[in-house]
């Protein structure tokens, strides 16, 4: 009989419980089904992606000025490269492309000096960014001040286009669908039936005829001779239309606070703006994170309706270059490209959501 | 109260209409005080207008567009081009947003007679025609008897081919599409030998396949689809305008008129030859216009058979025969009244 007489050595996990080989056994190769399906999966996979691959980088071509320059054994990559420019920026004038860039690099420092948490001054950024950024973008992207030519909305285009209706679109729902939220739960008879008015009515209309609507119809009922500019238009639309679906998610947040917490500031001798101002919305804004991201994206994806009153966002300008009998046939490459920018902005959003979530989590995540 | 208001009523009405009819019939002061002549078209129509990668619509139809700002303005550059949807093209001309419509729009009794529009000439006389491979050997439409044929759903080419193949005793097999590129989709794909649809559109989707000699188009045509610009009532100087911007280009054609000879033919001898281009008197006076407004529109834009050529005959990707859209001396039924 041995005695031990001193602590073992804590000895390494067994090779078999660590690393890659492990990792693989105990979450694809698991037992006869987990391996029958990681096997399916793969070979799936293989199935797709080959011709994928092969498609889009093996077989592409990359370079040239024409259609003559690609094989079509795979992807035309050259009819996106020669359209780029119209991609981005519609048919914004090529001289005057740097006020479309400046407008963004200010807005994506604005956003930026927000996200990071380090730098200072967050309250005059934020102000700057809701409302000293729309004049200055307003007046670098129109023009007509400060001897810069006018840009006419009819010009405007492509992403950049994209962008502006659904920054527009956001910065413009986000208060109005506060302000309804908080009305559909006053006790004001009036204020709190205009309000439940309001959302079910943009509730109920989908967004394709809220844009046709004010495209068809709003030019018949204006006098002869006036017509509001159609970006105008799309603005209204699109605005009114989300204030409405943010409004509900921003309810669906407020009741989620306990009733508990907007008495306990009426009883320190707080007024209703204050209650909802200091107690209220800074609780449920957070919780709400995911649903008013949600609603970003899907504006985000929404603005592609906007096609149908003539507007050409990024989708309809690559819809408009593929009728271009230079480069007909090239639609797949088109909206493959499309699908791809739509996804970057989407994806973006999305993984910044999730961090906000996390920087904000304050421990009662339900 | 009552009397009143039933005066009342008819009295802004009348008021609201001759409000419209003045306002309207002052579109050529509009254009030339803006500079520019709006003009509603197709966003994507391969060969009638599609934006090129230079920022400019291309096409047959913004040519005209073209035309008639040389001719009112002296400058075809100054045209301000608005992609219309095919349901909001109406609305646009009837409310003003645009000045004329082209936008490969078919001349038809109900929207000649019910819209408030006017169609000001025919610009190219379209219609529904065959495609087949070229590999199958067939000359003519009427060898297709037990064709499989694509077609889109919905469209009248549906209902004409089933007339045209009644009425030629033949057998055919619909497969049916619900859009254009769905059935060219099919056609590459071998699910029928035969695609039918509008001719100008076939010679576009001819081209969407990987090998575009791999298919024909047959010479028959068997419906009428004249498409032409439209205005909207009540402004006929301005029909005049763009019917005359038009005939201009025919004529101009008729008569060996090119964009390349036009500065020689302003010391033509030939009477209607000066009279077109301005040399013999002014016939522009009764548009409004100057006298040189036929001869702007040829050297800045050309006659109907150079933009023909350019955008979807010869001198283009589609090839298209002239056919009915040949001057009616060369066999076609493209004709213009005379200037004088």
């Amino acid at each position: 009989m041995t005695i031990q007489s001193k602590m073992i050595e804590a000895r390494p996990a067994p090779n078999s419980t660590i690393g890659a080989v492990a990792w693989l056994r105990t979450n694809l190769f698991s037992g006869p089904v987990n391996t029958a399906f990681t096997l399916l999966g793969l070979y799936l996979l293989y199935v797709l992606l080959t011709p994928t691959i092969q498609w889009a980088f093996i077989n592409a071509d990359w370079v040239g000025t024409s259609r003559d320059d690609c094989s079509r054994e795979g992807a035309c990559w050259v009819f996106v490269n020669a359209r780029l420019g119209q991609f981005i920026y519609g048919l914004y004038p090529g001289s005057e492309i740097w006020r479309v860039n400046l407008t963004f690099a200010t807005f994506a420092g604005l956003i930026a000096w927000l996200a990071i948490p380090r730098l200072p001054y967050k309250r005059w950024v934020a102000l700057a960014t809701l409302v000293g950024f729309p004049v200055f973008a307003y007046f670098l992207l129109y023009g007509g001040h400060f001897g810069l030519p006018v840009v006419q909305t009819h010009r405007w285009g492509g992403l950049m286009l994209t962008l502006v209706l659904a920054i527009v679109g956001m910065v413009g729902a986000l208060p109005i669908g506060i302000m309804l939220a908080l009305g559909r739960r006053s006790e004001m008879p009036i204020v709190k039936s205009f309000c439940v008015v309001f959302i079910e009515f943009w509730r109920g209309v989908p967004l394709i005829t809220v844009l046709f609507m004010a495209s068809v119809m709003l030019p018949l009922f204006m006098p002869t001779g006036i017509s509001v500019d159609r970006l105008i238009r799309a603005f209204i639309g699109i605005t009114l239309f989300q204030s409405a679906y943010m409004a509900e998610v921003i309810r669906g947040g407020l009741q989620a606070i306990p009733r508990g917490q907007e008495e306990a500031a009426a009883a320190l001798g707080m007024g209703y703006w204050k209650r909802m101002g200091l107690i209220v919305l800074p609780q449920a804004l957070k919780m709400m994170i995911p649903g008013i991201v949600n609603t970003f994206i899907s504006l985000f994806k929404d603005t592609t309706l906007v096609m149908i009153i003539g507007l050409f966002d990024l989708l309809g300008i690559v819809q408009a270059a593929l009728s271009d009998s230079r480069w007909l046939g090239f639609a797949l490459e088109g909206y493959v490209f499309a699908a791809f920018v739509f996804w970057i902005f989407c994806f973006s959003m999305s993984r910044y959501s999730q961090y906000l979530e996390r920087k904000l989590h304050t421990g009662h995540r339900r | 109260m009552s009397n009143n208001r039933r005066i009342a009523v008819p009295s802004v009405a009348a008021l609201v209409l001759g409000g419209i009819g003045l306002t309207l019939a002052a579109t050529l002061d509009d254009v030339q005080d803006r500079g520019q002549v709006r003009c509603g078209v197709n966003a994507a129509q391969p060969g009638f207008s599609a934006l090129d990668d230079e920022d400019d619509y291309r096409g047959l139809d913004t040519d005209i567009c073209r035309a008639i700002a040389a001719a009112v303005l002296g400058d075809a550059k100054s045209v301000l081009f608005v992609p219309l949807d095919s349901v909001e093209r109406f609305t646009a001309i009837q409310s003003g947003e645009v000045d004329v419509l082209s936008r490969t729009t078919t001349w038809t009794s109900t929207r000649d007679t019910t819209l408030g529009i006017n169609f000001t000439g025919v610009s190219y006389y379209d219609g529904q025609a065959f495609m087949v491979a070229s590999d199958l050997g067939v000359q003519s439409a009427k060898e297709l008897d037990g064709a499989a044929v694509c077609t889109q759903s919905g469209t009248t080419s549906e209902l004409n081919l089933a007339d045209y193949f009644r009425a030629n005793g033949m057998e055919y097999e619909p497969v049916v599409f619900g859009s254009p590129e769905q059935s060219i989709g099919g056609f590459e794909a071998g699910r029928c030998d035969v695609l039918s649809t509008d001719a100008s559109q076939l010679y576009a989707q001819r081209m969407q396949l990987a090998d575009p000699d791999s298919a024909v188009v047959l010479p028959e045509v068997i419906s009428k689809e004249p498409l032409g610009p439209a205005v909207a009532q009540g402004d006929d100087q301005w029909f005049n305008i763009v019917k005359w911007s038009l005939f201009a280009m025919l004529n101009a054609e008729e008569m060996g008129i090119t964009s390349d000879n036009v500065d020689e033919m302003r010391t033509s001898d030939d009477p209607d030859i000066a009279r077109l281009l301005g040399e013999d008197g002014n016939h522009g006076q009764g548009m409004g216009l100057s006298a040189d407004w036929a001869y702007q529109i040829i050297r800045q834009v050309g006659n109907y058979g150079e933009v023909f050529e350019r955008n979807v005959g010869e001198g283009s990707e589609f090839k298209i025969a002239r056919g009915l859209n040949a001057l009616w001396s060369d066999g076609g039924i493209q004709y213009a009244p005379p200037v004088r």
